[in-house]
This record gives structure tokens, sequence and C-alpha cells, in this order.
């Protein structure tokens, strides 16, 4: 309990807070039962699985203290890739395998120039974005359904796919960025990354992995993606990098680097779903989403600003 | 050979020639490259320049606040906002083209003001404040034309997009009035060497004493007005104003078209005319693209090699290993 209310877990359990106290305040405004049942949080997590699992990957590149925007792309890549192929009677297994290579091929070929060159993650991730974009049209520039067996057959699988998705990525992260010499070396080079070269850290092994490993879950959701909706579709993800972003941002990681949990990111993303599901149950018209999290994104930066501040003077 | 040296190291040198080629290329491609009937000009060559005129305001803007240390993600949103309420006005109100005018460049003008209060006042990261106006903007563009596409019929706004004066398209008329002001603004005051020893060292600059929370809001400002007068030209060009899809993705072709332009992203020494020729490389590009027989899409492709490429050039670490390359063959 005392860690909880500690000055480094204290952010995390108040946006926890926030979480909850959303979900009642919405509740208590509808005064419609329907809210407080299983299936408004199933739908939660399930609508929001795959972007949780793309806000999960872009903590890893936010903590290194970069910023990767080809993750929506990558995301109807994996789609129309997997479509493509499947029609042509490849194997499940065979398409995600392509299809997670090819998005670790993507992600190291970024973190190379990023490393290498000491070129800005932003233009170099927009590059990997136009280039992801360009060529899934010109692989195809509409939708394609998906009948594979195995796929139609997911949706009696004991747990949602976009659900299950969201879990693995998670219990990953959590692992990389807690229990392994490579986590440590991503908030260390995000902190500091002069310092970590002092130290004699892997610098630039770290940054090429962070920027391959963003991109892997890119395409893990990819393939969720394709699992959920049966299809693979060009104009899948348009803008989802800014959301993942969002989400990290209000979960409370510093986009200077070095400071943040997979944990706030995960409470980040909730924080979006909840408001999604609020406007549609108040039947509200749907752009006061885009205002909606367009606030709550103010007032969450600036409160961090106010923490960050009192905690710089302490 | 000590001018030649000094003109390929000159920093319009690379984009100017880039723009060239591709112009060469549009001219071999089509089969109006340029051409002058009823005293106006036609031809693809006019195209570049007409349909690139978005970006290249954007551009002007955009410059100013990367040379800053900056980065302004909302200018798509913005113009949206702008041509949302300036089509609500002549609709809606009835309103003259005048006061449409001054109510699109005025709602970007506060957009601006918004974003540079966020930075300036508030000390947030450029890229999260203007984030927040790129995701609720719009949100807020939707709200005005109450989630429909806003349609209108008034010739003199829509001479905006579509009208000519002299001979010359509008559009390319208040680019050039853009670049003039800002340039004379920027280079008679002592505006240019604040805004770029903010970009070097925003603390040093403080101590100083140049005004950083003031410039720095102004550049923001003199974006949200170029975003908004984009916006005025996307919304007269198609007579209509699209909340979801005006200026969707424009900001990172400004921002691209800042980098070729020999922009650092860090921030520092800027030029409003580098700007410039980033967008026509940019649209040049797109153009010749469009008018070859090649798909569509790969208009992207191209992008992304292009962004990768100028990024190398610009970077010390690869011509450092470049010059070594060549050093160690002979």
């Amino acid at each position: 309990m005392r860690r909880l209310l500690g000055p480094r877990m204290l952010p995390l359990a108040a946006t926890g807070l926030v979480v909850v106290l959303l979900y009642l305040a919405a509740g208590a405004k509808f005064h419609d039962s329907n809210w407080f049942t299983y299936r408004v949080l199933r739908d939660l997590v399930v609508n929001n699985g795959v972007l949780g699992v793309l806000a999960i990957g872009m903590t890893f590149v936010i903590l290194s203290g970069g910023i990767d925007l080809s993750i929506g792309s990558t995301v109807a890549f994996v789609g129309i890739l997997s479509a493509t192929l499947l029609g042509q009677g490849w194997s499940p297994p065979a398409v995600i395998t392509l299809s997670l290579v090819c998005g670790v091929a993507l992600g190291a070929l970024m973190g190379w120039l990023v490393a290498s060159f000491d070129l800005p993650p932003f233009m170099v991730t927009l590059g990997g974005m136009f280039l992801m974009r360009g060529v899934t049209l010109l692989i195809n520039d509409s939708q394609i359904a998906i009948t594979h067996p195995t796929y139609l057959a997911s949706g009696k699988w004991p747990i949602h796919p976009a659900a299950g998705a969201w879990l693995i990525a998670l219990v990953v992260a959590l692992y990389l960025l807690h229990y392994t010499r490579f986590g440590r070396n991503i908030y260390a080079v995000g902190g500091s990354e002069q310092s970590a070269l002092l130290m004699g850290l892997p610098v630039w092994r770290t940054k090429v992995a962070v920027y391959a490993c963003c991109s892997l879950f890119a395409a893990f959701a990819g393939v969720a993606q394709s699992f959920v909706s049966l299809s693979g579709d060009s104009t899948q993800g348009v803008a989802q990098e800014m959301d993942a972003i969002a989400a990290v941002v209000i979960g409370g990681t510093l986009l200077t680097g070095g400071r943040g949990y997979v944990a706030g990111t995960v409470l980040g993303v909730l924080i979006l779903g909840l408001i999604q599901s609020a406007i549609i149950f108040a039947n509200i018209n749907s752009w006061w989403t885009r205002i909606g999290i367009g606030l709550l994104l103010l007032i969450f930066v600036l409160l961090q600003r106010a923490i960050q501040q009192r905690v710089d003077r302490q | 050979m000590a001018s030649l040296g000094r003109i390929v190291s000159s920093r319009h040198f690379w984009p100017l020639l880039v723009f060239v080629l591709t112009l060469l290329l549009l001219r071999h491609l089509s089969t109006d490259f340029f051409s002058i009937s009823d005293g106006r000009v036609y031809g693809s060559l006019v195209d570049v320049f007409v349909r690139g005129s978005q970006v290249m305001l954007l551009a002007l803007g955009m410059t100013l606040v990367i040379a800053t240390g900056g980065i302004d993600l909302s200018v798509g949103a913005v113009m949206a906002i702008s041509g949302a309420m300036s089509a609500w006005l002549l609709t809606a109100h009835e309103a003259s083209a005048g006061v449409a005018i001054a109510g699109g460049l005025g709602v970007g003008a506060v957009c601006g003001l918004w974003n540079g209060a966020l930075v300036a006042w508030f000390g947030l990261q450029p890229i999260i404040a203007t984030l927040i106006l790129m995701t609720a903007g719009r949100g807020i563009a939707q709200l005005i034309t109450d989630g429909t596409i806003i349609t209108f019929h008034h010739a003199a706004f829509e001479a905006l997009g579509k009208g000519y004066a002299l001979g010359v398209p509008i559009s390319v008329w208040l680019v050039l009035g853009m670049l003039l002001v800002i340039g004379a603004v920027v280079d008679w005051t002592n505006l240019r060497l604040s805004i770029e020893s903010i970009g070097s060292n925003a603390t040093a600059s403080r101590v100083a004493g140049v005004p950083v929370a003031r410039v720095r809001l102004l550049v923001y400002v003199v974006s949200g007005l170029c975003a908004g007068l984009a916006g005025l030209i996307n919304a007269a060009n198609i007579a209509a104003a699209d909340a979801n899809n005006a200026g969707l993705y424009l900001e990172l072709d400004a921002i691209l078209a800042v980098v070729i332009g020999g922009a650092a992203l860090s921030g520092g020494r800027f030029s409003l005319t580098g700007a410039l020729v980033g967008a026509l490389v940019v649209q040049g590009l797109t153009t010749t693209i469009l008018t070859s027989d090649v798909s569509v899409h790969a208009t992207r492709v191209v992008k992304a090699v292009v962004v990768v490429l100028v990024c190398l050039l610009q970077s010390p670490a690869f011509r450092a290993r470049l010059q070594r390359m060549i050093r160690r063959r002979p």
C-alpha cells in the first residue's frame, strides 16, 4: 500500500481511480441499469483491444524518447497481406508468421536509420507510414473478405481475439519492460541517452530493438484486427497512431522518455474507450467523442505538468 | 570550381535541382505543360502551383514554428475549422464574401493563439499541445457544420480557389502575398534573429533578453492564420466544407515540405523560400505520378523514399560515413 501511494506510483493509482470514477459517473448520469452490465465492460475491452496492443507497442518507443507514426499503416498492411495470401491458399500460421516478420523488418529498418544516422524519429517513421500505406494500396486499394475456416471459427474461441491479443501483449510488455535487461536499457536510454552511453549500455542495439518491438506489436495488432473484422481493409487504422499516442500520454508516460508504465497505457486506452461508450450510450453526436478526447488529453497533460513541476521543486 | 562548390553546398541547391528534374519529367509526360489562352495561364506547370498552394501556405507558417524548435500538428484540422466557419457564415447567415473570409481567418488565428498559449504560457511540448487541437479540431469543425457537408454557391468567395487575377490563379497570388508579408515582417524587424535564437537555445535566448514566450505565441498564431487561409482556398475550391476530409494529412505534407526545404526539425535557421520550394517538390512529384501511367498509390512510396533520403542527406553522421567511403575507394 505504501508503495502504491509513493511518489512513483501515485499518478498511476490516480489514473486508475479516474477510470473507475468515469465509469461510475457515466452510470449515475444515465440512470440506466444497462450501463452496469457485463456486456458494456466486455465491449469496452473487445472494441479497444487492437488500439490497446498498438498503444502498448507505442509505450516502448515513447519510453525510449522516440515516436512511431507508422503503426496505423502497418495494421492496414497486415490486414490486406493476410486477406490476399489467404485467398491464394496460404495457411494461417504461414500468413501470421510472415506478417510478424514484415513488422519486425520494417521496425528494424526504421530503428537502424534512427540509431545509426541520428535521424529524427518523427521523420523516419513518417516515411514508414507513407511506405506501408502506399504498399498496402498498391497490393489492393479496397476491402477483401477473409473466408478461411480458421478465421471464421475465431467467434467460438473461449476468448475474443481482440481481448486475447491485448492480454498477450500486456503480459509480454510487462515482462520485457520490468523483468529484463532490455527493459532497463529502454528506461535508461529514454532518461538520458548520453548517460546511458557513458554507462556502457548498448544504446544502438536498444534503439533498433525498440522500433522493431513497436512494429512487431503493430503487426500483431494487425493480425488481431483481421481476426476481428474478417477482412483486410486498406483504409484500416487511419490516424490510429494518434489515438495510441494520446492513450500513452493520458496513461502518464512522458513524451520526453524515461518515465512511464505499460499499466498506465492500458488505463489510458480504457479512458478513451469509456468516453466513446459513454457518448454512444448518451446518444450524443459522435463528433463530441473527438472533442471529449481532446479536452481529456488537455486536462491530463496539464495535471502531469503540474505534478512534474512539484516533483522538480522538491 | 570554388563557385560551383558554393552553389552545390547552398541549402536551396538540392531541393531546386529535384524540382527542376521533376518538372522536366512532367514536361516530357504531359500533353499541355504550359500555355496561355484568353490571357490566362494553363497547363500542368500551373497545376503544380495551384494544387500546391495549400501546402505552400501551411509550409510558410510551419517553417516559422519549426525554426523555434516546435511543430504544429493541428494545421490540417484548423483548415477544416476555418472552411466550416466560412461555409456556415455564407449559408446560415448569408454573409458577404468579406465577412466569410474574415471569419475563417479569425478562427484560424484563434486556433493558433490556443496552440501558442499552451506552448508559450503553460510550457507544454509542442507536439502534445498541437495534438490536442489535431484530435479535437475535426470534432469542432463537425460541430459547426452539424455533421453534414455544407455546400454553397457564392461566386466572389469561390474565386479564392478558382478565380484568376492578371491571368494568374488567385490562390498563387495569395501564396505570394503571404510570402512577401511574412518575409517583410521577419526581415525588417529583429524577428528572424529572435526565432532562430530560440530554436538554437531557448534558455540562452531568455537570458539574453529575447521575449521567448511572445515570439513563440506569435509563430503559432501565424501558422494558424496560414492554415485558416489554406482552409478557405480548400473550401472555395470545392464550393463546400467537408469537416472530415479538408486538409487531411496536409500537416504531414507541410512538415515534409519544410524539411525538404533544408530546415532542421530541431530548430534554428529557416528559409521561407526553401519551404515553398519544398512544398513544390512534394506537389511536383504528386502531379508527375498522377500524369504518368504509374498507379496513384505509388505517390506515397515515392514520398517515403524522399523523406528518408532528405533526412539522410542532412544527417552529419551519414555525410561523415559517405565521405569516409568515398575517400577509401581510390
